[in-house]
């Protein structure tokens, strides 16, 4: 038999041509293949951004006169909901999920996730609650309580729209919760054989953590949305204090959730922070297993601070006093993960791509916004600036300087190994520096806004308050303008950019190892672990070959998935090891 | 070599992964439902723990428990619900336990029985509900009652109809064996959870 010949045997037509998963329709239709979800979360819970902007630039719009000129204030009141809503539950979350779907299978070595057939479901759950929020401001009767849909004001405005919200996120949180116990029976069950818990890539260390989190406190928050719909339909008064209800206790169950929720936002990125940076740094990471129980010890922790988001509540001063200190304790693992961060950067040959900048950036503005938090946790702080444009300003430094950032590192970073082609990164460059423009020039000086007393969610205020105003909305059209570059240089680069091959990067974490774009089932062999997933410029790497391939005709082809390829200019020199 | 590159039982694999989709990478351990169906159980389970945790807030800040006015609970028709709904977790048991021992129709028996037992219980709540003094609306305690029980007579009915698919399931001869029974011991799994549920909640409605 000749080479080609080979070659062709080799090609188990079972492995590629499996019908159908490489044509864009079948992204439109229910396919349980791990990689094909993945990519309709990330492009589904992308589309529910840029709404989402469309709707905070309005609101910003409202905002840059004193008056109120632009919208009618029941429409803001919507908008300010809607807003928050679309991006906390179908923007970020499902761009967490997105990614863990796509990577957990191909970092761990798996075919697919355990229960492929409910990956499925559990996305598509995600389009018609979304569409569901936002017919709501078609109709005429969108939710406008907030997106913390605080009794009993939600039960007094708009019944239908509060209906809505109450639906809609119910729907998400129960796609959030069937994704976790996937990610958590994958992770655990669907390891290659070589793999134990402390080779596993940082990310699905990360995963595994936001896993039990949502398995842990999504529930709870709908059990709060069952006893406030009963509240809203059947005229029950668990939370209505004209019947003897208490609203502080919907207050207790929403924030058993959502607090934690703030870390089910960004544990994904921190993850994926861990594996970008020591990537493009081509050094070994700085303490892989602080990183890894940091994540399992944020995960214990947001589950008992959540009362620190109702000091103003009326809660007793000794719980306070609890919530305050364990609060700022999280301040200590995600300190040690961002200095793990740090030493991985020092002394490294880094690269500043695009995925490498937006993952400086999200070390940087996250300081910021965790340090904004550390001091909102003190209870007098936080009773001063309380509902003020200083808690606007922390959450948005977190959510959108850690999260968002996070996903377009995380994008650029696998958007390789997802389309084939790689991503030009002059436009790259451009997104990543109007981003950071505009990120700081719209949410920096809302610290100010908050300090001087502006309240959040109104939308006239004091025209002393004017000018920092003005450039927070003139922040956010840069924001909205950003979104351009990314969008058309995704679509031109994954039409028609430069092929990728299997590992441009020359990473050694799995998910490198196969075909880019994956095949259908990812491996066409259960590979074997030679080295660690971080250990760039270790003598060991040198040997070249992190999977052990005894099959001769497999190395080479096209479908050759298991042979890796360190960069000789980097991994073969131990000196990079400084 | 070729024999190497073409592996019939690997492209059998793909083929059920095709048909199945839900195959893992390790063939000794061919699924993982069971796992998933406890990891499920502990989301379950906070639903249930949020809807408790409430319950006991609005007892803790109100100062008369439950309201002054609410008449009194009877608890004969409960009580031999609660003993039925507990009962009825040890004939589940021997359904798996017959399955095991690859005595299908014993497991039959037995399945039969408890998704009786369930119904009975389910048919004793409702008349318990017809029966009560107060309604959903009456008082905070009212609203919990009926809330809390409705919600766990919810998770009785989806426990008696997965009872219901697996009794229906079993009629093709072979279909669970001692070798091949997750249907029965999910449900089995499921109906026990149900269980400790309502004794946590008969003991915080009834008695406490």
């Amino acid at each position: 038999m000749t080479q080609a010949q080979l070659q062709e045997t080799a090609n188990i037509p079972a492995l590629l041509e499996e019908p159908g998963v490489r044509k864009w329709q079948d992204f439109f239709g229910f396919q349980t293949d791990h990689k094909v979800i993945g990519i309709q979360y990330l492009v589904t819970s992308f589309i529910f951004y840029c709404i989402g902007g469309v709707m905070a630039d309005l609101v910003r719009t409202e905002l840059r006169t004193p008056e109120v000129d632009f919208v009618t204030p029941e429409v803001y009141n919507s908008l300010f909901t809607l807003h928050a809503t679309i991006m906390i539950f179908l923007w970020i979350v499902p761009a967490g999920a997105g990614f863990a779907n796509y990577l957990i299978p191909l970092m761990i070595g798996a075919k697919d996730m355990a229960f492929p057939r409910l990956n499925a479901v559990a996305f598509w759950m995600i389009p018609p609650a979304g569409v569901l929020l936002i017919a709501s401001l078609v109709v005429g009767d969108a939710p406008d309580a907030g997106w913390t849909s605080y009794p009993p004001l939600s039960l007094v405005t708009g019944q239908v729209g509060e209906g809505i919200w109450i639906m809609s996120v119910l729907l998400l949180g129960t796609s959030s919760i069937l994704g976790s116990i996937n990610f958590l029976v994958t992770l655990i069950k669907m390891r290659i054989p070589s793999m134990d818990i402390h080779k596993m890539p940082l990310f699905c260390w990360a995963m595994f953590a936001t896993s039990s989190l949502v398995l842990v406190s999504t529930p709870v928050l709908a059990a709060g949305l069952i006893l406030l719909s009963f509240d809203l339909i059947a005229g029950t008064t668990f939370f209505n204090p004209t019947g003897g209800g208490d609203p502080v206790v919907y207050q207790h169950m929403f924030w058993f959730y959502s607090h934690p929720a703030v870390y089910i936002m960004i544990l994904p990125f921190f993850g994926a922070i861990s594996e970008i940076i020591p990537i493009h740094s081509r050094k070994p990471i700085f303490g892989y297993k602080a990183i890894a129980y940091s994540s399992l010890a944020i995960s214990f922790l947001g589950l008992i601070v959540w009362a620190h988001h109702m000091f103003t509540s009326g809660i007793p001063g000794w719980l306070r006093m609890f919530f305050m200190i364990t609060t700022m304790i999280i301040a200590v693992p995600t300190g040690i993960k961002i200095f793990s961060w740090l030493a991985t950067m020092w002394g490294g040959k880094i690269r500043l791509n695009s995925a490498m900048l937006f993952a400086i950036g999200f070390v940087g503005t996250f300081v910021i916004g965790g340090i904004s938090g550390v001091m909102l946790a003190a209870v007098p702080f936080d009773i001063h600036v309380h509902d003020t444009y200083f808690v606007v300003a922390h959450l948005h430094y977190v959510l959108f300087g850690g999260s968002v950032l996070g996903i377009f590192a995380a994008i650029y970073h696998w958007f390789p190994k997802m389309t084939g082609r790689m991503v030009n990164e002059f436009w790259g460059k451009v997104h990543f520096a109007l981003t950071i423009v505009g990120l700081n020039m719209t949410f920096l000086p809302m610290h100010k806004l908050g300090l001087m007393g502006m309240n959040r969610r109104i939308a006239q205020y004091d025209p002393k308050f004017t000018t920092l105003n003005e450039i927070c909305t003139y922040g956010s059209y840069i924001l909205a303008i950003s979104t351009f570059p990314f969008i058309i240089n995704a679509i031109w680069s994954w039409l028609y950019g430069e092929k990728a091959g299997n590992n441009p990067w020359r990473a050694l974490t799995l998910e490198w190892m196969t075909t880019s774009p994956p095949a259908i089932e990812n491996f066409d062999r259960t590979p074997v672990l030679a080295t660690g997933p971080y250990d760039y410029g270790l003598e060991r790497a040198n040997e070249g070959v992190p999977l052990s391939d005894p099959n001769p005709i497999l190395s080479g082809g096209p479908n050759s998935v298991l042979r890796a390829e360190p960069d000789p200019a980097v991994a073969a020199n131990p000196e990079d090891r400084k | 070599m070729q024999s190497q590159t073409i592996d019939p039982a690997k492209t059998e694999l793909n083929h059920h992964h095709a048909a199945e989709a839900s195959v893992g990478h390790h063939e000794e351990h061919p699924d993982h439902r069971l796992f998933g169906l406890y990891v499920f159980l502990i989301a379950e389970g906070m639903i249930f723990m949020g809807l408790f945790g409430a319950y006991l807030a609005f007892r803790a800040t109100l100062p008369v428990w439950p309201p002054a006015g609410t008449p009194e609970l009877e608890l004969l028709l409960p009580g031999v619900n609660t003993i039925n709904l507990i009962s009825s977790s040890f004939v589940m048991h021997n359904a798996d336990t017959a399955i095991k021992k690859n005595d299908p129709r014993g497991a039959r028996i037995w399945l039969a029985i408890t998704a009786l037992m369930g119904a009975t219980f389910l048919v004793g709540q409702v008349y318990e509900y017809t029966h009560l003094e107060f309604g959903l609306t009456t008082n905070l305690f009212a609203s919990a009652f009926y809330v809390l029980t409705g919600f766990h007579g919810l998770h009785v009915t989806i426990g008696v109809l997965a009872i219901v698919a697996v009794l229906w399931r079993s009629r093709t001869p072979g279909h669970y064996s001692n070798e091949k029974h997750f249907g029965i011991e999910a449900a089995e799994i499921y109906w026990h959870f149900v269980d400790v549920i309502w004794i946590i909640l008969f003991g915080l409605l009834y008695l406490l």
